[in-house]
């Protein structure tokens, strides 16, 4: 069963169609990328496998189930979680509290329990500490998980909104530019750490990004999307060889 | 971080224990005026009310300008309360169950109000608190109420026209309110219900669905994103909120013996905020201080009365202006960098 | 004939609710603020005009100037308050401070003219309109705000669609950023809707004072909230959203006050807003608003 089927899916904005039948097929535990120029509609189609936005027409299947249309808060439940191109992180809460955040649902207790801090409350709240201290090893930014998270520089910003999506326990991982604004060298850790990620979290990943070096270097598969349209989707080599899709970027 | 907040929040504690110790030593040796003495318990009330407007504002992100209304259906509900069971019940107990129905009686219409107003967006909590309040206080302004030997006679009409029977007695009067609540507030249990109000704040906010609050807060779609339910958490904060509201009304309806709506207008609501904004928005202890200081100086510096609602509007603007305008963040991180390198030279 | 009297009545009202209701729903759509202070400008606009009509100016010269006082005004507060906090990070910082300026301009109100009500001078002078053998009264009062109602609309509604700087209104409103990379001066633009939003509040006073003939320092506080609830009734940022609105709550006001209670007519006007919400959060004529992810 594939992990991730998008069959037509479609969406307009006042006339404008920012995204067209556009399909996308990925095999669990695929490292999938979706590349296009500026305005191709990549973003539009991570708000509408997240629910921000509602499609006008067309069908999303996450492992066979029919998540179309669905809230981004039961899309998230069902095992979809994401990264923001402009980062969206809870700025005036700490590293820490971010992650754990984000594993509001695996570690739970009653609100009553937290106010009377019964002890429930002490084992639960170690327990995530834990776990999220582990989640930000990997993304080395344990040794800052007191700092607020606004307060962080924008690289490590961008890694901790990974660290908060993992917190949920997805299957399915969208990133959204997890490389913009990192220098060359940060970016081949990214690319390490993004790997790892995919072979330690049985988690399948679709990244929308930009930076081909990070595209080539590590995605399998590739849709590219021009103008809401896909313009071809294939083995990231052929793709990246397609007279098409070098037209595309450099324009006629 | 966990030890910074948890000795924050003893810091909180000891200072109202501390008020609570001088007041009374004061009370004691009779160094006290009757003025003061008589404000002790409005200043546990708006204590509570602030730092219960401060999870709404500080920690949820929505601004409520109804909190007064909150206050008074606590008021009213508990006063009704204690004037029908007061042959009937012991003081203590009887005060108990009272405090209990007002802050419930308040959930209950907060929650009510909140349904519609949370899911949407933007400023529509504010006037729709705003409007409720002045409802309220309309309502409960032509609310007759009497019991007889048949039972408790509701009427909302104008003229207030209640026919009662053998044994009528009026309990609410329209604008004349509730007259002979008993008058079972006292400085010791405003500063109980205080602790208890900072108690459930706190470690509300540090918790599991405090995080979800202030990461709904902070960020609506990326919390979102990691499967918070905005509606649910908004209106928890907004629920607890306007319980704790209800108490603070409590407090009040069973100081004087005489209640009306009066005071629980928008005025009321604005000076609860101007509270919370300038003891510092998210910051417990600064709306207790602020609640205290600007509720028992104005009071006791009787001359300034008319300069006083001024004052607090040229406070509250600049106060505003100098916390979250970029323009000024951006000036007093530049002082504050020169500061300190010139601190790393020396 | 009570009837069609109370609906007079309502309709002349709600044109006054219509006309500050425009200064809400106009300042909302760009500034994407709630200017509490807003009602507080009417207040100000007809203690101006008491004042130069007490000093012996005539009349309309004295609704000039309060217009102009007004125009002032509502630009300062914006520049001097507003506008440092446009890019606040948090939402609440300018509508506090709105509330504060709010309460600035009523507690100087109170100190300046003190709290007892003054009465207001009756200087609308056109005759009553005397209908159906004389048992169908409209006050001269009534028709002048009524008819200044359709003709602030109507020119309103023509500088929004037909002017550059009403298109330049339009487009700010639609997107900020976009509108400043079309050449567009995105504050010169703000201050011009407040500029608008203020001189038709100085107008709702007069009218106001004139249907009511007091003013004291409050006397804008309560017509500003249900202006407001009028403009979120008939759509924020809908200039014959606001109109609707506003005529709308002025009969049901009226027709509360007249049918049901004078007591609670003001909790009918608002338990509306609540519904409205309820039902159709949007308003009558709102679009939805869509966050940008």
């Amino acid at each position: 069963m594939k992990m991730l089927e998008v069959k037509n899916l479609c969406i307009s904005f006042g006339g404008l169609h920012a995204v067209d039948r556009f399909d996308l097929s990925i095999d669990k535990g695929q490292l999938y990328g979706l590349i296009g120029p500026n305005g191709a509609g990549k973003t539009t189609v991570f708000n509408l496998l997240t629910g921000v936005y509602k499609p006008d027409e067309g069908i999303v299947k996450l492992e066979g189930k029919d998540i179309t249309g669905l809230k981004t808060t039961e899309i998230n439940k069902a095992g979809v979680a994401r990264t923001f191109q402009n980062i969206r992180l809870f700025k005036e809460m700490t590293v820490l509290d971010n992650v754990k955040a984000a594993l509001h649902r695996s570690y739970r207790y009653q609100t009553l329990t937290g106010i009377l801090r019964l002890p429930a409350y002490y084992k639960q709240e170690k327990a995530m500490d834990e776990k999220a201290l582990e989640l930000l090893e990997v993304f080395d930014l344990a040794g800052e998980s007191e700092v607020l998270a606004g307060n962080m520089p924008y690289g490590k910003q961008r890694k901790l909104e990974i660290v908060r999506a993992l917190a949920t326990n997805p299957k399915l991982l969208l990133l959204d530019e997890p490389a913009a604004g990192m220098n060359p060298q940060e970016t081949g850790e990214l690319m390490e750490t993004i790997r790892f990620v995919r072979d330690n979290f049985e988690v399948t990943i679709l990244l929308i990004e930009h930076d081909m070096k990070l595209v080539s270097g590590i995605c399998e598969e590739l849709t590219v999307l021009n103008f809401g349209e896909e313009l071809t989707h294939g083995k990231t080599t052929e793709v990246l060889n397609n007279p098409e899709v070098i037209k595309a970027y450099l324009g006629e | 971080m966990k030890k910074k907040i948890f000795k924050n929040n003893m810091i909180t504690y000891a200072l109202i224990i501390a008020f609570y110790i001088v007041m009374q030593v004061m009370i004691t040796t009779g160094s006290i005026s009757s003025l003061l003495q008589g404000l002790l318990v409005p200043l546990c009330m708006y204590a509570i009310a602030a730092v219960s407007l401060n999870l709404v504002v500080g920690f949820s992100g929505e601004l409520s300008l109804g909190h007064a209304g909150f206050m008074c259906i606590g008021a009213y509900a508990s006063a009704i309360f204690s004037r029908v069971t007061e042959d009937s019940l012991p003081d203590l107990p009887r005060f108990l169950i009272a405090i209990l129905i007002g802050a419930l009686v308040a959930g209950v219409f907060g929650f009510l109000i909140g349904i519609p107003v949370l899911r949407l967006r933007g400023d529509y909590l504010a006037i729709v608190t705003l409007a409720f309040g002045e409802i309220i206080k309309n309502l409960f302004n032509v609310l007759s109420l009497g019991k007889d030997n048949e039972g408790l006679h509701v009427s909302f009409n104008d003229a207030a026209v209640m026919e009662l029977g053998e044994g009528g007695e009026k309990i609410v009067d329209g604008a004349l309110g509730i007259t002979g609540t008993p008058r079972d507030s006292s400085f010791t249990i405003g500063i109980i219900l205080l602790l208890l109000t900072v108690f459930i704040v706190v470690n509300l906010v540090n918790s599991r669905t405090g995080r979800a609050i202030t990461a709904i807060r902070d960020n609506r779609i990326a919390a979102e994103s990691i499967g918070l339910n905005v509606t649910k958490y908004k209106l928890m904060a907004f629920t607890i909120s306007t319980t704790l509201a209800g108490v603070a009304g409590v407090l009040y309806a069973h100081n004087l013996s005489s209640l009306t709506v009066k005071l629980f207008n928008y005025n009321t609501s604005i000076l609860i905020l101007v509270f919370v904004v300038l003891g510092g928005i998210g910051n417990v202890r600064g709306s207790i201080i602020a609640a205290i200081v600007l509720t028992a100086l104005p009071e006791l510096l009787r001359g300034m009365a008319n300069y006083r609602m001024l004052i607090y509007a040229l406070l509250l603007i600049v106060m505003m202006l100098f916390n979250w305008a970029p323009a000024a963040i951006h000036f007093r991180e530049r002082i504050k960098s020169k500061f300190s390198k010139k601190q790393e030279v020396v | 004939m009570g009837f069609l009297s109370y609906l007079i009545n309502g309709i002349s009202l709600g044109s006054v609710y219509a006309i500050i209701a425009l200064g809400y729903t106009m300042v909302y759509g760009i500034a994407k603020m709630l200017n509490f202070a807003h009602g507080d400008v009417i207040m100000i606009g007809a203690y101006v005009v008491l004042t130069a009509i007490t000093g012996g100016i005539n009349p309309l010269v004295a609704v000039l100037i309060s217009m102009v006082v007004c125009t002032v005004l509502g630009m300062t507060i914006e520049k001097v308050a507003y506008k440092p906090l446009r890019n606040a990070a948090s939402p609440l910082a300018v509508l506090i401070t709105a509330i504060g300026i709010s309460y600035l301009l009523q507690n100087i109100a109170l100190i300046v003219f003190g709290a007892a009500p003054k009465s207001f001078p009756d200087f609308i002078k056109v005759p009553a309109l005397k209908l159906a053998g004389g048992e169908l009264v409209i006050s001269g009062v009534a028709m002048v705000t009524i008819g200044a109602c359709v003709v602030i609309v109507v020119a309103l509604t023509f500088f929004v669609n037909r002017t550059k700087q009403g298109r330049a209104m339009k487009a700010v409103s639609e997107d900020k950023g976009a509108a400043q990379l079309m050449g567009i001066n995105v504050n010169a633009t703000i201050s011009l809707t407040f500029a608008i939003g203020s001189a038709l509040a100085a107008i709702a006073g007069v009218l106001l004072c004139a249907a009511y003939p007091s003013v004291t320092p409050y006397t804008g506080a309560m017509p500003g909230i249900k202006a407001f609830t009028a403009a979120v009734f008939g759509g924020i940022g809908s200039i014959p959203g606001a109109m609707i609105g506003g005529i709308l709550l002025g009969v049901i006001e009226i027709f509360g006050k007249a049918y049901i209670s004078s007591q609670v007519a003001d909790a009918i006007v608002f338990s509306v807003l609540i519904i409205v919400l309820l039902v159709k959060p949007t308003g009558l004529f709102g679009k939805n608003i869509q966050e940008k992810v």
